[in-house]
């Protein structure tokens, strides 16, 4: 363990590059690349973030010469919106599709649109992250957290907890995503609905925060000392602006932490469904898990999997996770009330 | 109107269907996708209703973003005018230094989009970690910032930066036409300076004055990027960004379509009031060519008054590019470029990137083969109304112009409505950008092509005619080398037009057909600065590239003649 803590990002992304390059031999024998060769390429539509979605391209590409994968990167409920809206006039674009709000997937499936399809490996994976009727399976999770700037609060004065954020003394100073944009972010306000109710929110709004779109915003927020106080926002993004050298604490408050696992699928009407899979196995593979890891503070459903010493284990966090058919259904009235909360 | 008779008659020639055709195709890029928007406006499972415009005015967030919009557009118009018409005076009437400078930094202003100013302005004022609030806290030690740009002000003085070069456009030709004589006849008279700006010059430049006021309304009316950018985080919607809302899954495309009525119906009014204006333009001074204009000497408020100048050109040109610039070789942009912080890396993540690539390629593309279509159009309408080749020219005249009362978002939102069922599937072309890109800009080309042809006599061609030659080579032979710099100034200012174009774009694109703009934009929402501040750089290096090889071609200032245009 001590000796992966030196690895810094790029040490680690060069270790995994040199792993990959070398599994590439087996890979070579496998009967399906000449197939995703053909297709030549594999449209990913994905809320991780960009940085970290190009990652994992590159990684795919370098493993699977003569295979591109096409990233489209948006925030989940976009996701969502562009996909159906291109269905409506019959365009067939996507091959595989993650999402950070699992209830999309209920709705998917029930539309048909999901592929039956367990990547290698992905039967071993915990419990949280595979989908009983095996159509989709979590390639990633983030716990929604609290995060501020080193440089203008004192760590004694910290928000400790969610309550913590209603103080008037945060007035003006926090930033908030939207549950409209981000998938992480409508699962965060579902867990936090449970917990506190409604008039959590109602009362957050009155302490003004900033309303950016991306779950992966507020870090950049918080770094930049714009707002001194992330109100939410998956711990992996504050974990990577912080490995950067930015002056930001992860705060992981003591009512519970919303636990956000993000499926991955394969459409039912894939246009190159050879490369769709081929991609699914990498991106489910032990190598690629690991990767999103180190280098990208994400945890993993893979029970190989290890973890930086500096990140805290899933098992020391109280986890709030959330119901995927309750987050679709209740998916309207969460943008709408928040919406309603605070103005746009 | 005797000889257009005859003409109409010579008309009927083998070039006939080419005019039909450019007449059909300008009905078919206005009417069709108003008219479904109007339709889906007021269409339910069980038939007619009105009940989409009664969710839609009785809601009170709805109501809300109606009401920010009449103010930002109001406020924008003003504090536009309160720069525009005092920056077009001292450029066009005095001895204010580096006037040309000052004159080309202004269209710098003209052509930068405005979504990239504001992103500027959010690392320039946001109100804790933007420079100049940085900078006024360790001068003053004062806690407030100076500046809380996500606001409505903030968002008001950043419409107002890139909206002013309207009012300044209009002031400034109209000044450039008025003669002295009268003005001095009155000092003659024994009028004071001061006498002389109340009851003489400002009497004869007022319906400019009006006009462009009208002019940057409509503009701040129809901006998405800037309340994006600046209202959204603050929590406040306008019309535009709520009509984009309304585009989430499931869609509510009915009440889009709603929404949009009360918009049109504003920026038609508008701009009706604007003709009525510049209708009654009759001043027999203004209008005459060549006569002698005094300058008028500023004395001792020389360099206070170029002082005022550099601050707004200051705050729409240089300060907003010094900081995208700095931003883009920066990895953190709030801290200071030092050695540690410099890089490279924004450039490669963002070259490397498929998406960015195929967006660059998209946005060249589409710029070019609108820029080529959207001229040619043009040219032709313009060429069938100024010679009168048709009946009822002068509807199409109107038709040509007409665009400009649909803001980007009602337009995109209009042929979503109409290009994504069958007969016409586009839908996730690069055709329905096209479209929108072609009827935004056609405004634009048809009162430059206009303005050409208008200088063009009928007389040369009737003499190519009379001489035996037909339509066909009368055009190829006479007309078109005549209107040649004409017709390469509407292709730039389409083509600038096109590739800076977001509020409809950011509607009618799919993943494979996304422009720079969009991209920028889906940027914006992660928070990628790094990223964003390279394409802007390179969005405005494109642009400058273009209007510099255009002035080149053409030898002279054409910047200075555009009245007319569409917002990002």
């Amino acid at each position: 363990m001590t000796h992966r803590r030196r690895l810094t990002g790029p040490l680690a992304l060069m270790l995994a590059l040199f792993l990959t390059v070398w599994a590439a031999e087996a890979r070579a024998q496998d009967p399906r690349l000449e197939a995703a060769r053909k297709e030549g390429k594999v449209v990913w539509y994905t809320s991780l973030a960009l940085t970290s979605s190009e990652k994992v391209a590159k990684l795919f590409e370098a493993a699977y010469p003569g295979v591109k994968v096409e990233v489209q990167r948006t925030g989940s409920q976009r996701i969502l919106q562009r996909m159906m809206q291109e269905l409506q006039a019959n365009i067939k674009n996507v091959d595989v599709v993650h999402t950070s709000d699992a209830g999309h997937y209920v709705l998917l499936k029930e539309k048909k649109l999901l592929a039956h399809y367990t990547p290698a490996g992905a039967d071993a994976f915990a419990a949280g992250f595979k989908d009983k009727d095996g159509y989709h399976y979590g390639l990633r999770a983030t716990v929604n957290v609290i995060a501020y700037n080193t440089k203008v609060i004192p760590a004694a004065e910290a928000p400790r907890t969610w309550k913590d954020l209603l103080d008037p003394k945060w007035r003006g100073r926090l930033v908030t995503a939207h549950p409209g944009y981000s998938g992480v972010i409508a699962t965060h306000v579902l867990a936090l609905v449970h917990l506190h109710g409604w008039d959590y929110f109602k009362a957050l709004a009155q302490n003004k925060p900033m309303l950016v779109q991306s779950a992966v915003d507020p870090s950049g927020v918080v770094a930049s000392g714009e707002r001194p106080v992330a109100a939410d926002g998956g711990d992996y993004t504050f974990y990577q602006v912080k490995k950067k050298g930015n002056p930001v604490e992860i705060v992981y408050p003591k009512e519970g932490v919303p636990l956000v696992v993000s499926p991955s699928a394969i459409t039912s009407f894939a246009p190159h469904p050879n490369a769709a899979r081929l991609f699914t196995d990498f991106i489910f593979s032990r190598e690629v898990q690991q990767v999103l890891a180190d280098t990208e503070g994400l945890y993993s459903g893979h029970p190989q999997v290890t973890y930086p010493a500096d990140k805290p284990r899933m098992s020391d966090l109280k986890l709030l996770p959330v119901d995927a058919e309750e987050l679709e259904k209740r998916n309207e009235e969460i943008k709408t009330r928040f919406v309603e909360f605070f103005g746009a | 109107m005797t000889t257009a008779r005859p003409r109409r008659l010579e008309g009927l020639d083998r070039a006939a269907p080419i005019w039909l055709l450019a007449v059909a195709a300008l009905l078919m890029l206005i009417l069709l996708p108003v008219g479904w928007l109007a339709y889906m406006s007021v269409r339910s499972d069980a038939g007619f209703t009105f009940a989409h415009y009664a969710r839609v005015l009785g809601d009170p967030p709805l109501q809300k973003a109606l009401w920010n919009t009449v103010v930002l557009a109001l406020w924008s118009g003003l504090v536009a005018l309160l720069i525009g018409a005092p920056l077009a005076w001292l450029t066009a009437r005095t001895d204010l230094p580096w006037r040309r400078s000052i004159q080309h930094l202004v269209m710098a202003s003209f052509v930068t989009p405005p979504f990239l100013g504001a992103f500027a302005w959010v690392m320039l004022a946001g109100p804790n970690a933007g420079y100049l609030n940085r900078l006024y806290r360790e001068l003053t030690g004062v806690a407030d910032p100076l500046i809380n740009i996500f606001s409505m002000p903030g968002l008001i003085f950043v419409v107002a930066i890139y909206t002013f070069p309207y009012v300044y456009i209009m002031i400034a030709n109209t000044l450039g036409l008025i003669a002295s004589d009268l003005e001095e006849a009155a000092s003659i008279l024994g009028a004071g300076r001061f006498q002389v700006a109340r009851t003489i010059t400002l009497p004869m430049v007022l319906p400019a004055i009006l006009s462009g006021f009208i002019l940057a309304v409509l503009q701040a009316l129809a901006l998405f990027g800037s309340p994006a950018i600046l209202a959204l985080p603050a929590g406040f919607h306008t019309v535009t960004t709520q009509l984009w809302a309304f585009f989430q899954y499931p869609p509510r495309v009915e009440m889009a379509a709603a929404f949009s009525m009360p918009l049109l119906l504003a920026t038609a009014l508008l701009l009706l009031a604007q003709k009525k204006l510049l209708g009654r333009r009759g001043y027999a001074a203004v209008g005459g060519k060549g006569a002698q204009r005094r300058v008028i000497r500023l004395g001792r408020w020389r360099y206070p008054a170029l002082g005022a100048c550099l601050v707004v050109l200051g705050a729409a040109v240089f300060l907003p590019y010094g900081i995208l610039l700095k931003a883009a070789f920066s990895r953190a942009w709030a801290q200071p470029l030092t050695a540690d912080n410099f890089t490279l890396d924004n450039w490669s993540f963002t070259f490397l990137s498929l998406t960015t690539q195929s967006a660059i390629v998209n946005t060249i593309e589409l710029g070019v083969l609108t820029a080529c279509v959207g001229a040619a159009l043009a040219t032709m309408l313009a060429y069938v109304t100024n010679r009168r080749i048709i009946v009822g020219h002068q509807v199409l005249a109107f038709l040509a112009v007409a665009p400009v009362v649909i803001p980007g978002v009602v337009l995109a939102v209009a042929l979503f409505v109409a290009y994504t069922r069958p007969p016409f599937l586009l839908y996730g072309t690069l055709w329905i950008l096209f479209l929108a890109y072609l009827t935004k800009e056609m405004p634009v080309g048809y009162s430059q092509s206009d303005a050409t042809l208008r200088g063009i006599h009928p007389e040369l061609e009737e003499a190519g005619r009379i001489l035996g030659a037909g339509r066909f080579r009368v055009l190829r032979e006479i007309t078109a080398p005549l209107a040649r710099s004409g017709i390469i100034a509407t292709w730039c200012f389409v083509f600038i037009g096109v590739i800076r174009e977001l509020s409809a774009s950011i509607i009618l694109f799919s993943p494979n057909t996304k422009v720079i703009s969009v991209v920028i934009f889906d940027l914006k929402e992660e928070g990628q600065f790094g990223a964003i501040a390279v394409l802007g750089v390179f969005m405005l290096v494109m642009t400058f590239v273009t209007v510099v090889v255009m002035q080149t071609l053409l030898g002279r200032d054409v910047m200075a003649g555009r009245q007319a245009g569409g917002a990002a």
